[in-house]
């Protein structure tokens, strides 16, 4: 016998039932009852806010005042987006460059410690992130790139208001930037798996026209890896607007909309971490959730759009 | 107007593509460089000024009042290791009966594919969120932030990492094997406990320790439902002090040796996720290499 029984004849047709149950039951739980139960709690937690302020004039409040009780969500919402959408820009260009670099161009041997390295950039602790921006990497763009674009950038009328304020280092751009190293591995990944998809007759095919590497890549390979790249940039876009503990130390949370990239602001995150254990009333409380009910359906659609869209373009055979 | 001869502009457009193929491939090498550049300056610069701080008092001792030079994050390191176990107590056999069920029942039912998607979107949601809802579930209604909040919170956030990892490596079990011992007259149960979870072994212990390295680097959701404390609480229903959360604190403080103690936090705490990431790795490598060759 190659299949135990172990001892007992238990190969009643009830244990099979009562697996298949318990395991249905876990699986029904972990995928479906705990992301339901925490959108229920987050909206429970959240009404009162939304009575208080209405649903659009929360999302479109400017004030954001725990001691005269009054909550808007746009500050912090606007902080959200601008330094996913900044994050995203600076990560975009050099995640597709790091793809092409590991499936075309690094040799053969290296491309295994190459990827692990790249991994690794993902596996670091979003704290350390933080805490290592706040100490070397604020001081050091205040002190440098900072006056240095406000030097030629802000000879430029139209773009003056882009860099004005006083270079601190803690900021959108810092935020921003340690933000969009922390997504490079995730949104990497995606466009390399999408670029291995391509059909190597049709790469042969480029070179057997004369066509150099390059034009083989944006020929060839980018147009067929189009929608997985749309995939990987959303994927880190839903990645990056959750992120906190790298931009928490960078932020200032200030909860004002930054109109120049030196301007210290806040996201939703980062107004979470720090505010949530120092509320004071009920309704600050209430507002907190509801910034946090924002965020999840945010990065909830994005994620699920993202995860969406790659099945249907790449197939199962992703995994 | 004098006319360039046809096989001259030829050689001159070849040129032209030959350099821009040099040029771009360039670029690209170099954003290669440029992620591996922030790599080695994060970690040289944590090393660096880790490797200063560390000292055995580090580990052996409770903290002093704050701007006293000495003391130690004995309290953080055991407080880390309680609310980690407990939440890979809970998370690793719900996450792995979940995966199971995905690729033993679900894989062609319509309800296993929309769980795996929500799976999918739930390994990457906000962390941040979790930790309110668990704060909203134990932290309010009881009164007090606790140390078992903060696992129940890291066990929400292991549970799809470790559910879609036991799915993928049930799935690269090859199906011939379930038949063989179907046709021997074995239940499905039968084939699940003495086939398929035998031959996935290896791989859903990486996946096990991949959550583990995720999950000991969370700061936010513990914010909230663990909290911090200055003492060595061995009570899990009491506020518990982490390593993140002491690092959050340490470096925001004002102390010179609050920064010099996070940093040395930071080392260990980098040390400790990258080495488990790189063993699930090596692991990883070293049983998937046979079966793709077969």
């Amino acid at each position: 016998m190659n299949v135990r029984t172990r001892g007992r004849r238990s190969s009643t047709p009830w244990a099979d039932l009562w697996v298949h149950l318990t395991l249905r039951g876990t699986a029904w739980l972990v995928g479906l009852a705990v992301p339901i139960l925490i959108f229920l709690v987050l909206t429970r937690e959240s009404l009162p806010a939304f009575h208080r302020f209405g649903f659009w004039g929360f999302l479109r409040g400017h004030t954001w005042d725990p001691a005269s009780g009054v909550f808007g969500a746009l500050p912090a919402l606007t902080g959200s987006l601008l330094v996913t959408l900044l994050a995203t820009l600076l990560a975009l260009p050099v995640s597709l460059g790091m793809a092409i670099f590991l499936t075309e161009l690094a040799p053969r041997r290296l491309r295994p410690f190459l990827e692990t390295a790249v991994e690794l950039l993902g596996a670091i602790p979003s704290i350390i992130y933080g805490m290592w921006g706040f100490f070397v990497v604020a001081p050091l763009l205040a002190a440098t790139v900072e006056p240095a674009l406000q030097a030629t950038l802000g000879k430029i009328p139209l773009l003056k208001g882009l860099v004005a304020g006083v270079p601190l280092g803690v900021d959108a751009l810092t935020a921003s930037l340690i933000l969009s190293i922390m997504i490079l591995p995730f949104m990497s990944a995606v466009i390399k798996d999408a670029f291995q998809m391509t059909p190597p007759l049709l790469k042969e095919a480029g070179y057997a026209l004369g066509a150099t590497r390059w034009e083989v890549i944006t020929g060839v390979i980018i147009p067929y890896a189009l929608p997985g790249i749309l995939g990987g940039a959303i994927l880190g876009v839903g990645r990056a607007i959750g992120e906190t503990m790298a931009v928490a130390f960078l932020t200032g949370n200030v909860h004002r909309i930054p109109t120049s990239l030196l301007d210290p602001l806040t996201t939703i995150t980062v107004a979470l971490a720090n505010e949530f254990t120092e509320a004071h009333s009920d309704l600050y409380l209430s507002s907190l959730f509801a910034l946090a009910w924002l965020l999840m359906l945010i990065s909830f659609l994005l994620l699920l759009g993202a995860r969406l869209w790659l099945h249907r373009t790449l197939g199962e055979a992703r995994s | 107007m004098t006319r360039i001869p046809l096989h001259q502009r030829r050689q001159q457009f070849l040129r032209r593509r030959k350099i821009k193929n040099v040029l771009m491939l360039g670029l690209t090498a170099l954003t290669g460089l440029y992620g591996l550049g922030w790599l080695a300056w994060i970690l040289t610069d944590v090393s660096l000024q880790g490797i200063r701080h560390i000292t055995p008092a580090l580990f052996l001792r409770d903290p002093l009042p704050p701007g006293m030079p000495g003391g130690g994050l004995r309290h953080a390191f055991l407080g880390q290791l309680i609310i980690t176990t407990l939440a890979v107590l809970v998370g690793v056999p719900l996450g792995i009966g979940a995966g199971i069920y995905l690729a033993e029942y679900g894989k062609y039912r319509r309800e296993g594919r929309w769980i795996r998607a929500i799976l999918d979107v739930m390994v990457s949601s906000p962390s941040i969120v979790i930790g309110t809802v668990v704060y909203a579930w134990m932290v309010k209604p009881l009164g007090h932030f606790m140390g078992v909040a903060g696992s129940l919170s890291l066990a929400i956030l292991m549970l799809p990492i470790v559910a879609i990892t036991t799915e993928e490596m049930l799935r690269m079990v090859p199906d011939p094997l379930r038949e063989a011992a179907y046709a021997l007259g074995a239940r499905q149960w039968q084939v699940i406990r003495d086939i398929s979870l035998p031959a996935a072994r290896k791989g859903i212990m990486t996946g096990v320790i991949l959550a583990i390295a995720r999950i000991s680097g969370e700061t936010a959701p513990l914010l909230f439902t663990s909290f911090n404390s200055p003492y060595t609480v061995l009570n899990p229903l009491k506020p518990m002090a982490t390593l993140t959360v002491t690092i959050f604190q340490y470096a925001m403080g004002p102390y010179p040796e609050w920064h010099a103690q996070a940093w040395a936090a930071a080392l260990v705490l980098v040390g400790g996720t990258l080495l488990l990431f790189l063993l699930a790795r090596w692991w990883m490598a070293s049983f998937r290499r046979p079966q793709g060759s077969a």
